[in-house]
């Protein structure tokens, strides 16, 4: 019965995947993604994990995502997002994710509900006493604590690095900038928003 | 139990995927996507590992691998702001400014 979940998971994972990757549009991509990540999740959560698929959800489902959807709105690639956005609560779009998703929330009620019988030791063997979180914590503040350091500083140096390489205004930048039609070389969100109203315009005046 | 060839059989896949978009696609934000499924192909086989062992350094590097998925798609995607407001295009055929 484990297998076949396990199966079940991982085609669900693998369908979402392969769409994911052949989307035609960033939205539909990010859904896909998402759901293949839950699928994921899932997987952990058999292994005999929760704590890394609760992870998983947290961080990748939750806060990845996040940053990825905020860029592309704010990215807002002209009228063929607008018209992505305009299908945005479109059910036909979130059709085959929510398909997806509910298959994976089917297992999640049949694992624990444990008609399958669904208790680590069962699932992954004899499942010794060092595997919980506890022993996780100890580890990591023990044994592995210059790595955690040391991903504090990867942390801080990937914020700093984001912060500055989007700051408005790079010096060194102002002689590499291509021609723009507008002529001027740093886009500011006071100068973006009056562009993307006349997009809105015109789209709406096409459709309208 | 879950047979350990079919977990990593799953994570060849999904690995795979992965490199076939990154390789495939030519929009910035979908070869950062495919990362995105490269890396989870990856934490996969060590939660695997994790549990066949049956102790916890695979979840261990798990929370660093997650870590490192974070950082670089924070600069990624700072990257992939940087490159739109210059080109106005996220296609990386174009980004030919530092081709000699």
């Amino acid at each position: 019965m484990i297998d076949i979940i396990f199966c079940i998971s991982a085609a669900v994972a693998i369908i979402s995947a392969l769409l994911t990757v052949s989307a035609h549009n960033v939205v539909h991509a990010l859904l896909y993604l998402v759901t293949m990540m839950l699928a994921i999740a899932l997987i952990f959560f058999m292994l005999g994990s929760p704590f890394a698929a609760a992870l998983q959800i947290i961080v990748y489902a939750g806060a990845v995502m996040v940053l990825f959807v905020f860029v592309t709105m704010m990215l807002h690639q002209g009228e063929r997002s607008l018209a992505a956005e305009r299908q945005l609560f479109n059910p036909q779009v979130a059709k085959g994710p929510l398909i997806l998703s509910a298959l994976l929330v089917i297992e999640l009620i049949l694992l624990s509900l444990g008609s399958v019988g669904l208790h680590q030791e069962i699932l992954t063997g004899s499942l010794p006493v060092d595997q919980t979180v506890k022993q996780l914590a100890i580890q990591l503040f023990g044994s592995y604590r210059v790595l955690v350091v040391l991903a504090a500083i990867m942390l801080l140096a990937a914020l700093v690095s984001a912060i500055h390489i989007t700051k408005q205004g790079n010096k060194p930048d102002t002689k590499a900038k291509p021609i723009h039609k507008s002529g001027s070389t740093e886009f500011t969100p006071v100068e973006i928003e009056p562009n993307q109203a006349q997009t809105n315009k015109k789209t709406r005046g096409e459709h309208g | 139990m879950i047979e350990i060839t079919w977990i990593l059989a799953l994570s060849g896949v999904l690995f795979a995927i992965g490199l076939f978009g990154l390789l495939s696609r030519r929009n910035l934000l979908f070869m950062l996507i495919s990362l995105e499924i490269m890396l989870n192909g990856i934490a996969l086989i060590f939660i695997a590992a994790s549990s066949l062992h049956g102790n916890v350094n695979g979840q261990l590097m798990y929370l660093f691998i997650l870590t490192l998925a974070a950082c670089e798609v924070a600069v990624g995607l700072a990257l992939v702001i940087g490159i739109y407001r210059q080109q106005q295009d996220l296609d990386v055929d174009k980004l030919t400014k530092l081709k000699g």
